[in-house]
């Protein structure tokens, strides 16, 4: 199974709730940190990471005997990376989506593939559990090929709990795409709901089930769990505010090895969320 | 007219929060929300929409099947298996770089442009502000982030006002690099987390990247002082200016329940003081 953690707006506990989650549970689970812009599932899991790999996306190479400047290159990019200007060819490797068209589209065959870094994934684990995280290049702009990258390391027959970036655009849809649950972590103020809506709507469309977490349940208003009601959206679990709890965290603790309690909390969630799947 | 961009690597620092204190604090601006993706600030800025256009980029394949022969090439050429077996492109999946258009033997694939978005001009209580809103499911961020800027700077031009207040996306992928170009500076809203200053650092690393000049504020400063510190710290070590610490207050919730800012809600409340103050820096680096 997969379990996709979300939230549209940032900084609601998404990570909290990912590795506790996974932590909490007696079975085997894997993480994966998608949010390779902003990555912090490694500063609570604390992994010994075993394997580091640069990731690539291919841009175009131009071999200027070849080329007869006929321009075809810069006519089939919808992306401005590739343009025939004079006498010459520029490219511009930050911008291009490697689509390969200008590859194709070349009489002369005088574009070849090279390589632009798109970050880095690293893998490792802790006390039998599989971490796998992304972290983009600082500078580069394009996170989902490196998501969708990340998402070939899940390991097939366990559990896979994804941490997902902020937000409801790209980044977000190739973190929860395939997902069997997307599980939305929210606080009950009027930005954490309008976020949530946005989320909810970007869950509907991928056609995935999804549940509620609310996270510092006690500060804000009650329109969260009004909206919740209405859109058939199961409150799984509530986590009031505590300042012990935003402490641990401020220091990288988790929340389960404070207040050890709250592990029984996360087994119920993950039962639950086993119960909604089927 | 200068801009200064709000930014904070990590989401939840108080970005928002802190550019609708600024607003009401500062003269003679206009508001710009960068954040397309989740935007939040017109839930306090209230904003009386006086313009609305459709965002059109990019574009998204879309096959014929009454002149599609199922000869399989644009299944082949593309890289984003975003063509079913049974031909039909997922929009979702469609990157928009029109092989398939171009190479399909029978014309037999449309390429139209995407509407995947709205932008607006407004005008708030705190005076004119240009905002937005993406898509669910949208790519394009960040050449939306880039145009509600340019308004934002065509508005100030317009009503001769001298400072844009930009709230900027979290993260440091596509749209805040679409959000600094340009910038007079970035004020980035760091909080005294592990997490918050690992992102912190990673912003800071970005704009000293487009070579953007950099000053940090630590929010819920109490939190961990000793965290904090260590931003504070780092921030020094490379240059980048610390304007304060605002300590942990419950205010700006209850003004954001309220829809209102810090500054509206309880204008001398710890949280308010501390934004006062830093505000007050703020303006005069501007000034110079």
């Amino acid at each position: 199974m997969i379990i996709s953690i979300a939230s549209g707006k940032g900084g609601t506990g998404k990570t909290t709730v990912a590795t506790n989650l996974a932590v909490s549970i007696e079975t085997d689970v894997q993480i994966i940190d998608c949010d390779v812009e902003e990555p912090n599932a490694h500063l609570f899991i604390h992994p010994d990471i075993e394997k580091v790999k640069t990731i690539t996306t291919p841009v175009p190479e131009v071999d200027m005997e070849k080329c007869n400047l006929c321009g075809k290159c810069g006519e089939i990019c919808q992306f401005k990376a590739i343009l025939v200007l004079g006498e010459m060819v520029l490219t511009f490797h930050e911008l291009c989506h490697s689509c390969g068209g200008c590859i194709l589209v070349c009489p002369e065959k005088a574009i070849t593939e090279t390589g632009r870094e798109l970050g880095v994934i690293e893998v490792g684990h802790r006390n039998g559990l599989d971490f796998v995280h992304g972290r983009l290049r600082v500078g580069e702009a394009m996170s989902p090929p490196l998501i969708r990258k990340l998402r070939e390391y899940t390991l097939p027959g366990t559990l896979t709990i994804i941490d997902a970036p902020p937000g409801t655009s790209c980044p977000v849809i190739a973190s929860m795409k395939g997902a069997d649950f997307v599980l939305l972590v929210t606080e009950p103020t009027p930005f954490g709901l309008h976020d949530l809506r946005l989320a909810v709507e970007a869950v509907k469309i991928l056609g995935i089930l999804c549940g509620l977490v609310i996270n510092c349940s006690d500060i804000g208003n009650d329109r969260v769990k009004d909206y919740a009601e209405k859109e058939d959206v199961p409150v799984l679990m509530e986590i009031p505010f505590d300042r012990r709890i935003a402490e641990a965290y401020s220091r990288g603790e988790m929340l389960v090895d404070v207040i050890p309690e709250w592990k029984q909390e996360f087994k119920g969630l993950y039962h639950r969320i086993e119960e909604i799947v089927g | 007219m200068k801009e200064l961009v709000i930014i904070s690597g990590k989401g939840g620092t108080g970005k928002t929060s802190l550019v609708a204190a600024f607003a009401s604090l500062a003269e003679n601006k206009v508001l710009c929300d960068a954040d397309v993706d989740a935007a939040n600030l017109h839930l306090i800025m209230a904003p009386d929409i006086k313009e609305r256009h459709d965002f059109q980029s990019g574009h998204t394949a879309i096959i014929n099947q009454d002149v599609c022969t199922q000869c399989g090439l644009c299944r082949d050429l593309c890289r984003w298996d975003a063509i079913s077996e049974d031909f039909v492109v997922d929009p979702i999946e469609c990157e928009g770089c029109g092989v398939c258009y171009y190479f399909c033997p029978e014309e037999a694939i449309d390429f139209p442009v995407n509407t995947c978005g709205e932008w607006y001009i407004s005008d708030t209580r705190f005076g004119p502000m240009a905002h937005a809103r993406l898509g669910i499911a949208e790519d394009n961020s960040g050449k939306l982030v880039t145009l509600i800027r340019q308004e934002g700077k065509k508005l100030a031009e317009e009503k001769n006002l001298d400072l844009l207040l930009t709230d900027g996306p979290p993260g440091v992928g596509c749209p805040v690099i679409a959000s600094l170009g340009g910038a007079a500076a970035v004020l980035i809203v760091a909080e005294p987390t592990v997490s918050g200053r690992h992102d912190m650092e990673r912003v800071a690393e970005l704009a000293a990247f487009f070579k953007i000049p950099a000053m940090v504020c630590v929010n819920k400063f109490d939190l961990n002082p000793d965290m904090g510190q260590a931003i504070e710290s780092f921030a020094r070590e490379r240059d980048i200016v610390v304007m304060g610490r605002i300590p942990f207050d419950s205010a700006f919730t209850k003004a954001m329940v309220q829809g209102k800012t810090i500054v509206e809600f309880d204008g001398h409340c710890e949280g308010c003081k501390a934004v006062r103050e830093i505000w007050d820096k703020l303006a005069q680096r501007l000034e110079n």
